[in-house]
C-alpha cells in the first residue's frame, strides 16, 4: 500500500474517492450499525438510551477503546500484543496501592501508572524488537509475567474503595452535557492517534512497516524501533486504561481485567484493522470497543440469558472478520471479471 | 503474522531430507556447528539441570510417586500440545483450545447427567471437538480469515457454549472405572493412564509428522505454501483437516482433565493454551511456521513437569509458576537467536563457512 494512501480505502470505484472511500470504510459501516443497533433496542426497551444507562457503558468502552487504540499501533506493524490485560490490571493496581499507603498525591500517582504501562509496553518492545522474539511468543509470556508481577506486588491483598482517597471513583460517573468524562478523555486520545497516523510522516511509518517491512527498509524505515515504538505507545496507553480502570471500579484485585485481552483485540479486529498489518485505524479500534460494549449491553437489557452473552459475543467477532474478508473477495472477484472483459 | 507465506524469507526450497525442520547432516547446506547445538540435545541438557537443581530442593524431588504426580498435571496440555504442534508448524495457531476443553467437559457432564453411558458419550464428544475444529478451519481456509482471529472468537465463542450447555453448575458423579483412568496409574507402577494415552498419541503424531507424506506435506506449507499448492499440496484440506484434529484432541484432553478431576464445570481449562503454545515453543517448533518436531515436543513436555515439579517443591504457587513458565516460554526463543548469533559471529570471523539461514522475525529486516 502506497504511503500517503488513505489505509482503509478499499478500491474506490464510481462514487467521488472521498465518499466512495467513505462508504467502504469500515468506519463509517459500524458506526451506522452502531446507530441502527441503538435505535432497534431503544424501541425494545426504554431504559436503553438513558444516560443512567449509558453512561456507565459508554466509560467502560471507553476505557477499552483507549487501550483498543494502543493494541491497534501495535497491530498495524503486524504485530500482536496478548499482555495488555495484565498491563492494565498491574498498573490499576499499583496506582491503588500507591494511594492507599498515601505515598504520593493523586496526580503523581496516576502519572507512576501511565509509566509504569510505558516501561512494560517498552519491555514488550526489546523482546519482540531487539531479541527478535514473534510478537505472539513474546506478549504470551509477559502476559503471564507482567499477572505475576500483579499478584507478588498483591501479595494476597486488595484495594478497596476504603483505600482511596474520598470521591476517587467520582470521576467515572462525571459527564459533560451528558457526555461522560471518560468517553470525552477518550474521543481526545483517539483524534490525538488518528491526527498522527493519518496526517504525519512518523504516523505513516506505521503503516509502511505493516504493509512491508523490506519496502519500508528500502526507503529508509527503521522497523524495529517502529515496532518498538508501537510497544511503547501500546503500554502506555494500556497505562492510561489501567489508570482509569482503577478510577471507574474502585475496588481492585489482583486478578482484575483478566480476560481483557480478547475483549481489546476483539474491538480493534471488529474496527477494521488487518491483523495482517498495514490498514485500519484507530477511529475503527474505538467504534469496534463501542459496538462490543453496546452488543453486550444490549443483550443485557433484553433479558437474554447471561451465559448466551460470550457466545453471541464470540459469534459477533466472527461475523464481524467473516463480513469483511467475504467482502474483500466479493471485490477480488468482480475485479477479476472486469479485467478478462 | 502467522498467515504469511514467508515467501521472502525462505531463499531456498526446503530439502525433503529437511523435514524435521532441522538442518540435517546430509542436505547440501549444512553447518557443522548447528548438528551439535540440536534443540533437542540443549532441552535434554535443560531437563538434566532442572532435574539436578529440584534433587538440590528436597529430597522427595527424585521419587518415582512424584514423578506420577507431576507429569499426571501436565497430561491435557501435553496432549494438546501434540496437535498444536503441525498446525503450528502450517505457519496457523489454534488459541480456542482452552475453550474446547471447557466445551467438551460440560457436554460430557451433561450427557452423563442425564444418564447417557460414557461409552456413548465420549465419542460424542469427541464428534463435537472434531466439528468445532473443523469450523475454525474453514473460517481459515475457505474464507481465507486469519486463524489468529478465527480462533481468537471461537476463544470466546465455544466458552459461551460450555456456560450455555452447563450454566454455573458443576457435574461430578463420574463412574470410578472413568475417573481412574484420569486418577490411577499402570497396575504395580508408578505410570498414570494418561502418560501411556499421551506417548501412543505421541508416537502416532510424530510417525504422521516425520515418516509419512502428510507430515512432509506438513512442512511444505509452512515453508512455503504458494509453493507447496504448486507442488500439487491440497493446502486447504490440509490445513483444515489438522484443525479438526485439534478440536478433537482438545475434546479427548477435556474428557482426561475431567476424568483426573472427577468433575466439569464451564470454566475447565481457562488459561491452558499459554501453556500448550508454550510446550510446542520450548520444544523448539517455529511460531513463524515451517520447523518443529514431536521429540522436541515430548521433551518440552517433561522439562515442563520437571520444572513445575521442582517449584511445587520449593513452596512457589501457582501464580508464580506462570511467571517462570512465561520466562521459560521467552527465554527459550531468545536463546537460540543468540545461538545463531554467536555462530554468525564466529562464521564472519573465519571466511569459507556459510552462515546460517533464517527467516527474518517480525518488525525485522532483511539487510
Amino acid at each position: 500500500m502506497a504511503l500517503s494512501a488513505p489505509a482503509n480505502v478499499r478500491a474506490p470505484s464510481g462514487v467521488g474517492p472521498f465518499f466512495g472511500g467513505l462508504m467502504r470504510s469500515r468506519e463509517f459501516t459500524l458506526a451506522a450499525v452502531i446507530i441502527v443497533l441503538s435505535a432497534l433496542v431503544a424501541t425494545q426497551t426504554p431504559n436503553f438510551l438513558t444516560l443512567e444507562n449509558l453512561g456507565p457503558v459508554t466509560t467502560l468502552a471507553a476505557i477499552i477503546a483507549i487501550a483498543a487504540v494502543g493494541e491497534a499501533f501495535v497491530i498495524l506493524t503486524k504485530n500482536i500484543d496478548l499482555s495488555v490485560e495484565s498491563t492494565i490490571g498491574i498498573v490499576a493496581f499499583v496506582v491503588g496501592l500507591i494511594l492507599k499507603q498515601q505515598a504520593l498525591p493523586v496526580p503523581a500517582a496516576w502519572a507512576v501508572g501511565v509509566g509504569l504501562g510505558l516501561a512494560l509496553g517498552m519491555g514488550n518492545g526489546v523482546i519482540v524488537a531487539v531479541f527478535r522474539v514473534p510478537s505472539i511468543v513474546a506478549t504470551l509470556g509477559t502476559l503471564s509475567i507482567f499477572r505475576g508481577l500483579c499478584f507478588f506486588v498483591a501479595n494476597g491483598k486488595e484495594i478497596n474503595l476504603n483505600d482511596l482517597p474520598d470521591g476517587y471513583t467520582d470521576p467515572a460517573s462525571q459527564s459533560f452535557f451528558g457526555v461522560p468524562l471518560f468517553v470525552i478523555l477518550a474521543i481526545a486520545i483517539v483524534i490525538v492517534a488518528a491526527l498522527v497516523l493519518r496526517y504525519t510522516s512518523l504516523g505513516r511509518i506505521f503503516y509502511a512497516v505493516g504493509s512491508n517491512a523490506e519496502a519500508a527498509a528500502t526507503i529508509g524505515v527503521r522497523s524495529r524501533l517502529t515496532v518498538f515504538l508501537a510497544f511503547s505507545v501500546c503500554g502506555m496507553l494500556a497505562g492510561v486504561a489501567g489508570v482509569l480502570w482503577g478510577i471507574n471500579y474502585g475496588a481492585i484485585y489482583a486478578n482484575s481485567a483478566s480476560g481483557e485481552s480478547l475483549a481489546v483485540i476483539a474491538a480493534v479486529v471488529v474496527g477494521g484493522v488487518s491483523i495482517a498489518g498495514g490498514s485500519g485505524t484507530v477511529v475503527g479500534a474505538a467504534l469496534g470497543a463501542l459496538f462490543l460494549g453496546l452488543i453486550n449491553n444490549a443483550l443485557l437489557l433484553l433479558l437474554l440469558p447471561q451465559e448466551w452473552l460470550q457466545v453471541i459475543y464470540g459469534a459477533v467477532i466472527l461475523f464481524a472478520i467473516s463480513a469483511d474478508a467475504l467482502l474483500q473477495l466479493r471485490a477480488q472477484r468482480a475485479r477479476a471479471r472486469s479485467r478478462v472483459r | 503474522m502467522t498467515q504469511d507465506p514467508q515467501t521472502l524469507s525462505q531463499p531456498s526450497a526446503p530439502a525433503p531430507a529437511d523435514a524435521g525442520g532441522r538442518p540435517a547432516g546430509r542436505s547440501p547446506r549444512s553447518w557443522s556447528p548447528s548438528s551439535l547445538f540440536r534443540w533437542e540435545l540443549l532441552l535434554l541438557v535443560i531437563l538434566a539441570v532442572v532435574i539436578w537443581a529440584g534433587n538440590q530442593i528436597s529430597q522427595y524431588y527424585i521419587d518415582w510417586t512424584n514423578f506420577g504426580f507431576s507429569i499426571s498435571g501436565t497430561m491435557e496440555v501435553a496432549i494438546m500440545a501434540l496437535a498444536m504442534t503441525p498446525i503450528i508448524i502450517t505457519g496457523d495457531i489454534d488459541l480456542s483450545v482452552e475453550s474446547m476443553v471447557g466445551l467438551s467437559g460440560a457436554v460430557l457432564g451433561v450427557l452423563w447427567a442425564g444418564g447417557m453411558p460414557l461409552q456413548l458419550a465420549i465419542p460424542i464428544v469427541l464428534g463435537v471437538g472434531f466439528l468445532g475444529g473443523l469450523l475454525n478451519g474453514l473460517l481459515v481456509t475457505r474464507w481465507g480469515l486469519p486463524a489468529l482471529v478465527v480462533t481468537l472468537g471461537t476463544l470466546a465463542l465455544y466458552r459461551g457454549l460450555a456456560q450455555v450447555v452447563l450454566g454455573t453448575s458443576y457435574v461430578s458423579n463420574f463412574p470410578s472405572a472413568f475417573t481412574t483412568l484420569g486418577q490411577g496409574y499402570l497396575p504395580g507402577t508408578s505410570i498414570p493412564w494418561t502418560l501411556l494415552a499421551f506417548l501412543l498419541l505421541a508416537v502416532v503424531f510424530g510417525a504422521v509428522l516425520h515418516l509419512t507424506w502428510i507430515g512432509r506435506q506438513i512442512f511444505a506449507i509452512g515453508k512455503n505454501k504458494d509453493a507447496a499448492r504448486y507442488a500439487g499440496v491440497r493446502v486447504a484440506s490440509l490445513r483444515t483437516a489438522l484443525f479438526a484434529v485439534s478440536g478433537m484432541v482438545a475434546a479427548f484432553a477435556g474428557i482426561v482433565l475431567a476424568s483426573r478431576t472427577s468433575s466439569v464445570r464451564s470454566d475447565n481449562g481457562t488459561g491452558l493454551t499459554l501453556t500448550v503454545v508454550m510446550i510446542a515453543v520450548l520444544g523448539g517448533v517455529d511460531i513463524n511456521g515451517g520447523k518443529g518436531t514431536i521429540p522436541g515436543v515430548i521433551l518440552a513436555v517433561f522439562t515442563l513437569a520437571a520444572l513445575q515439579s521442582a517449584l511445587r517443591l520449593a513452596g512457589v504457587s501457582s501464580e508464580y509458576q506462570n511467571v517462570a513458565i512465561g520466562l521459560l516460554l521467552i527465554v527459550s526463543v531468545i536463546a537460540p537467536q543468540v545461538a545463531r548469533r554467536m555462530r554468525a559471529l564466529v562464521a564472519r570471523v573465519r571466511p569459507g563457512r556459510s552462515g546460517p539461514v533464517r527467516g527474518p522475525m517480525p518488525g525485522e529486516v532483511a539487510r
